[in-house]
């Protein structure tokens, strides 16, 4: 089985982002940059996949030079080759990235394709279900495990992939989902689908010496336009400071006589 | 002028609440330009979603109802959502931040040639109709304006008011779909819901919510002493899902759900940035931890420096002794 990945680099997932004082996008100064923790667990499920089933594994990624960072570290957790198409976030939109993934995967014909369910910089959520419309496939998105922690051992894949069809639980408001989608498939992975391995030194070494394609959107015929443009940063609006209260009796005294909300 | 279209949000022949903070946005936007709010309900046996939802002053509202919808595919229902916008023209069409709507709206962008802006939180303050929504777990907000012709979007329903009804009734329009469950690559096998006589987080006006300071699952049994006696829904930490405390479906956060309730309580939860993301927007905040270095501190109304274990019993108590 062929699977292709997402391995997008994003900022530090437990960092606090703040704005530059101009508003014209966020200080980057000191910033640390990491795998898309959501990026990591459709690496992992990838390779739990393919040493089941056997295979391959490709890791793609859209970004500037230093993207080839977190695409090692897709390559030392097991992955086999990798792509970087070379793009700035600052021009991108949900809609370009997936139509690069559509050229990738009409050249690639994988099996199936595992994205993280959004990044945790631009927060939109849209890719792996884009890609799934633009090529009329079925979609899995927010797969979690469905034997829960219990289940998530390296060898014990969330996806069940079989006679051609991809079985997975959904995460959904009210409960959860059994789908069942036809292979080729698109399927989007939360933080609960498995528990994502660190690389070891000597896969990190080894990954040193794995493919790496470096890419254009013109080796892909994409037109470079985009849908959606950001236009404008603001500060969310901050909190007032509040204060500390002593003991229980003095909480609900608050709550009842200053908040009013008991 | 922008032709709006509202994408019910409904499960079990049940509305879902949050879509009426669609309507709310939708009029925001409608008010921008002069347009007009038109509605669809999609899926199957929805005639009391329609009915709910007709006092609320919509142009129209459309109904797809069909039996080949009644198993929830993103496949499937994107496709009827795309039909019902071409009918009804509509320049945006909006749907709940929901599971649903992050799931099905993309491919409805897809098929309708349009831009999408995910969790928009309010309207931008130019002339046309742009929108801000969160970015970096909410750290940032982010305007973004859509070239293409038709607007899709997700509502972050959490940030506008439930919609008051209004206007004359709305006339119902029966519209047919092309999908058939058997062409679609995607099939739904089984739902498994979550049993709770709670209300449901995202609706509820007190949410007490646990993190990893709780410690087990059996523990948690505090944590919905004070919830019932409060009728407050309950919510939890990433932490606290990934350890198994709790549910997935019960995650505040940047990646599960967002509340705004009147009043939240957030006891053993230190306050990581994914999950201030999902509250920090609640109108008061309550915050015991025992570690007065706790982040959550920074944006609790009223913080107690204590043991969560002593407290919220004692809390419990006092509030059944007042209701007695």
């Amino acid at each position: 089985m062929k699977i292709l990945v997402s391995a997008k680099r994003v900022t530090d997932p437990d960092a606090r982002i703040r704005l530059k004082s101009d508003l014209s996008g966020i200080q980057s100064e000191g910033l640390e940059f990491k795998l898309n923790p959501f990026c990591e667990n459709a690496v992992e499920e990838a390779i739990r996949l393919r040493d089941s089933q056997g295979g391959e594994i490709v890791a793609v990624s859209i970004g500037t030079d230093d993207a080839a960072t977190e695409l090692r570290r897709a390559l030392a957790m097991g992955a086999d080759r990798a792509i970087r198409v070379a793009g700035n976030d600052a021009e991108l939109d949900s809609d370009l990235v997936a139509r690069v993934f559509v050229k990738i995967i009409q050249a690639e014909k994988p099996d199936l394709v595992i994205f993280g369910k959004q990044a945790v910089d631009g927060d939109s959520n849209q890719v792996a279900q884009l890609v799934a419309e633009y090529l009329g496939w079925g979609q899995a998105c927010f797969v979690s495990h469905p034997e829960g922690s219990a289940g998530m051992t390296s060898q014990n894949p969330g996806l069940k992939v079989a006679n051609g069809k991809v079985v997975a639980m959904r995460e959904v408001d009210g409960g959860a989902e059994i789908v069942e989608v036809d292979l080729p498939a698109v399927v989007s992975a939360d933080l609960r689908l498995n528990e994502p391995r660190l690389p070891t030194l000597p896969n990190i070494m080894k990954a040193k010496r794995k493919p790496l394609d470096e890419k254009t959107f013109a080796d892909f015929g994409v037109t470079p336009n985009v849908k959606v443009k950001t236009v404008r940063y603001a500060n969310p609006p901050e909190r007032k400071a509040g204060i500390k209260v002593a003991d229980v009796d003095q909480l609900l005294d608050k709550l009842t006589n200053e908040a009013k909300v008991l | 002028m922008s032709k709006i279209l509202v994408i019910a949000d409904h499960a079990g022949g049940q509305l879902r609440k949050g879509t009426l903070g669609v309507i709310t946005f939708a009029r925001q936007a409608a008010a921008r330009n002069g347009g007009t709010v038109d509605i669809a309900v999609i899926g199957h046996n929805v005639g009391g979603v329609a009915q709910a939802l007709t006092g609320y002053g919509a142009g129209k509202i459309y109904v797809v109802d069909s039996a080949e919808l009644a198993k929830y595919t993103a496949q499937g229902h994107a496709q009827a959502v795309a039909e019902v916008a071409r009918k009804a023209g509509a320049t945006l069409v909006a749907a709940c931040a929901s599971t649903f709507g992050k799931d099905c709206m993309p491919r409805v962008a897809v098929k309708l040639e349009a831009g999408m802006a995910s969790e928009v939180v309010g309207l931008g303050s130019g002339a046309g109709l742009t929108y801000v929504r969160p970015m970096w777990a909410g750290n940032v907000l982010g305007e973004v304006e859509i070239a293409t012709p038709v607007h899709v979007v997700t509502v972050r329903t959490a940030e506008f008011d439930t919609a008051a009804p209004a206007g004359a009734p709305s006339p119902v329009e029966t519209v047919a779909t092309t999908v058939t469950a058997a062409a679609l690559k995607q099939r739904l096998l089984e739902f498994r819901p979550t049993v709770s006589a709670r209300p449901a987080l995202t609706e509820a006006r007190v949410v007490v919510a646990g993190g990893r300071g709780l410690k087990s699952r059996e523990n948690f049994q505090i944590v919905y002493n004070l919830a019932d006696i409060l009728g407050a829904a309950v919510g939890a930490t990433r932490a606290a899902v990934d350890a198994e405390f709790i549910e997935n479906d019960y995650q505040i956060g940047q990646t599960g759900k967002i509340v705004a309730p009147d009043l939240y309580v957030g006891a053993g939860i230190s306050g990581a940035i994914q999950h201030l993301a999902g509250m920090k927007n609640a109108k008061v905040i309550v915050a015991v931890n025992k570690d007065e270095e706790a982040p959550i501190f920074s944006v609790a109304d009223y913080g107690l420096v204590a043991d969560l274990f002593k407290v919220l019993p004692e809390l419990t108590e006092k509030l059944k002794a007042r209701k007695a």
